[in-house]
């Protein structure tokens, strides 16, 4: 046993440590594979990935393969990808639209609903076998947010919406760039491995403490195309933005836009013919919303953290990403774009576009956060030796923490250090 | 016979050989492997594309769906001019690639434009990682101009179903 703990949190001497050791060892992967994804709302997919009965797509959550899908009557399900007979996955393609699952090893196969409907050479099993009770089994428990799909695999959790508390309020600002309430994920799926702990990629998807150092490229492209990119005076940052605790480990960076929003701020890198167009939907969302909230969905941006795995970045475009353990230095990302379900074919194009200059791995930034994260990884050799991370930013301040301090940084590690001192 | 040594070759796809357009992706293949990235852009049109389409989406339009790359002209001066920057940090130091091109083929020839693909296999070495080797085929509009052939679109379309353990892409696949 290691008697050290996970985090030194001491508020009366504005300290705050990390132990390495919880992004290193091999062992506390495993304590949380058991202490956090099975006792967590773990994200699984959102329901405009499947649109019409039978329509499914598979992945990993939470360690299990599960079949995310929509049963025979349009519902959404999400079944553990496991034959009741001797355990192979009965569905093996990523995506498409089943009419049966059926596993080929031995001929079960099942409806779109999880019925055991076929099973070759019936006769030979003893009279007490009954296919009513050989359904796939569904994931322990299933809920939705505003079409956010979640699992859980601690059938006691509590309800999906008490467990995202303030974290639910800042879905429903993403939610409000769409007229009907309806968004959607776009075609073309961003997934990458990073050799890196997975919770290196949650700190770095809201640490705007690195942007200046980290992304100074990109900085430099928004410059060359007309974005005032100076640092306000007294921050780090070209504007102002508030680090939050959303409770139950999520939290938030709020930021007043500078970078250009789909929805709805232009910039430079749009294009004139854009100014009309996103007036246009800037117009809409003050009608919809009122001025203040159309404020807020238009010009903040917000970085979200859903503890424990899944980041939503509401910045020069919207990229949900969730992330899994492969092994203690290696994570595994899968990343979306969502937009709005009705938008335009221009403003749909000029979305996807400024995704690309900033996220994913081909963007102008993200290439620069997986670099940060793997030498990070490496540096993390010396966690025996080098024991602590410093992660105080901020606490010498009651009041308002800026979204370069690492107040949400502190929020996510209290909550995982809360579920990792349980037994 | 290459285009470049040919003006008037240059004007007439239809006389493009084979063998001429190998020598153009040979030759910019080696620039980029050799990180000779303003002379690669000379090698563009005025309204050249670079696309890298999402693994799952290999024959999709980047306005509809998410691409990995999808870099207009103005973009693609960006990302040199980024990647000749100390501080991209992904690619500083830089990667060691070395690019295999073969299986050349003129689709057509038509309006002064040729449509060509190619394999690629482009191995990636870091120090400190594993070696990546990138494998898939390219399409290319190419067009003849009196200074030799030069690229209108290269996309490059990844074999892999996920770029997994590929990481980013962040140099010029």
């Amino acid at each position: 046993m290691n008697d050290t703990p996970y985090i030194v949190d001491d508020r009366a001497n504005q300290t705050f440590r990390l132990n390495r050791r919880t992004l290193a060892d091999p062992a506390v992967l495993e304590e949380e594979r058991r202490k956090i994804f099975d006792r967590s709302w773990i994200y699984a997919g959102h329901e405009s990935e499947i649109r019409v009965p039978g329509d499914f797509k598979t992945r990993n959550v939470g360690g299990r393969p599960v079949i995310f899908c929509r049963d025979s009557k349009g519902a959404v399900r999400l079944f553990l990808n496991t034959c009741r007979h001797r355990g192979a996955m009965v569905c093996r393609e990523a995506e498409g639209n089943a009419h049966r699952y059926y596993c080929f090893y031995h001929g079960w196969t099942y409806d779109r609903d999880g019925a055991l409907v076929g099973v070759p050479g019936e006769e030979s099993y003893p009279a007490h076998f009954d296919k009513a009770k050989f359904p796939l089994a569904p994931v322990p428990r299933a809920e939705n947010y505003r079409g956010f799909w979640f699992a859980s695999f601690d059938p006691d959790i509590a309800p999906l919406s008490d467990w995202l508390a303030g974290a639910r309020e800042y879905l429903d600002l993403v939610v409000d760039q769409s007229p009907s309430g309806r968004m959607e994920i776009i075609q073309g799926t961003q997934e990458y491995d990073i050799r890196a702990n997975w919770k290196l990629l949650v700190e770095n998807s809201f640490d705007d403490y690195h942007l200046a150092s980290t992304h100074s490229t990109w900085l430099n492209y928004m410059k060359d195309a007309g974005v005032d990119v100076r640092p306000q005076k007294g921050l780090l940052l070209p504007a102002h933005g508030v680090g939050k605790d959303l409770g139950n480990g999520h939290a938030v960076i709020d930021n007043k836009n500078f970078r250009g929003r789909p929805v709805a701020a232009w910039i430079s890198i749009y294009g004139e013919d854009a100014r009309p167009e996103i007036a246009a939907i800037r117009k809409e969302l003050e009608t919809r919303l009122g001025p203040d909230r159309a404020r807020r969905v238009a010009e903040t941006n917000r970085n979200l953290v859903i503890f424990p795995n899944l980041v939503i970045n509401d910045g020069s475009s919207v990229t949900v990403r969730a992330f899994w353990p492969v092994a203690a230095d290696h994570m595994r990302v899968t990343a979306w774009a969502l937009g709005p379900a009705e938008e335009s074919e221009t403003a749909r194009a000029r979305r996807l576009d400024s995704f690309l200059t900033f996220y994913g791995p081909g963007g102008f930034a993200t290439p620069d956060d997986v670099e940060a994260l793997e030498a990070v990884q490496a540096g993390l050799a010396t966690w025996r030796e080098v024991p602590w991370s410093e992660m105080s930013r901020g606490m010498n301040k009651t009041g308002e923490q800026l979204n370069t301090d690492e107040l949400h940084l502190r929020t996510f590690w209290r909550r995982w250090n809360a579920m990792m001192a349980a037994e | 016979m290459s285009a470049r040594a040919n003006p008037r070759a240059a004007i007439d796809a239809a006389a493009i050989t084979r063998a001429d357009v190998e020598d153009f992706l040979y030759t910019e293949a080696a620039m980029l492997d050799d990180w000779l990235l303003d002379e690669w852009l000379a090698l563009l049109t005025e309204d050249a594309t670079y696309h890298v389409p999402s693994n799952d989406r290999p024959e999709s339009n980047p306005r509809d769906a998410l691409f990995t790359i999808a870099d207009d002209i103005q973009r693609i001066r960006a990302r040199v001019k980024r990647l000749k920057d100390v501080n991209a940090h992904a690619e500083s130091p830089r990667s060691r690639t070395r690019r295999m091109i073969s299986n050349v083929r003129i689709l057509h020839a038509a309006d002064g434009k040729l449509h060509v693909t190619a394999n690629f296999v482009v191995n990636r070495f870091r120090r400190g990682s594993p070696k990546r080797e990138y494998v898939g085929h390219y399409l290319y509009t190419l067009v003849p101009t009196a200074q030799g052939l030069r690229i209108a679109a290269r996309r490059a379309i990844l074999d892999s179903t996920e770029l997994g353990e590929l990481g980013a892409v962040s140099f010029i696949l």
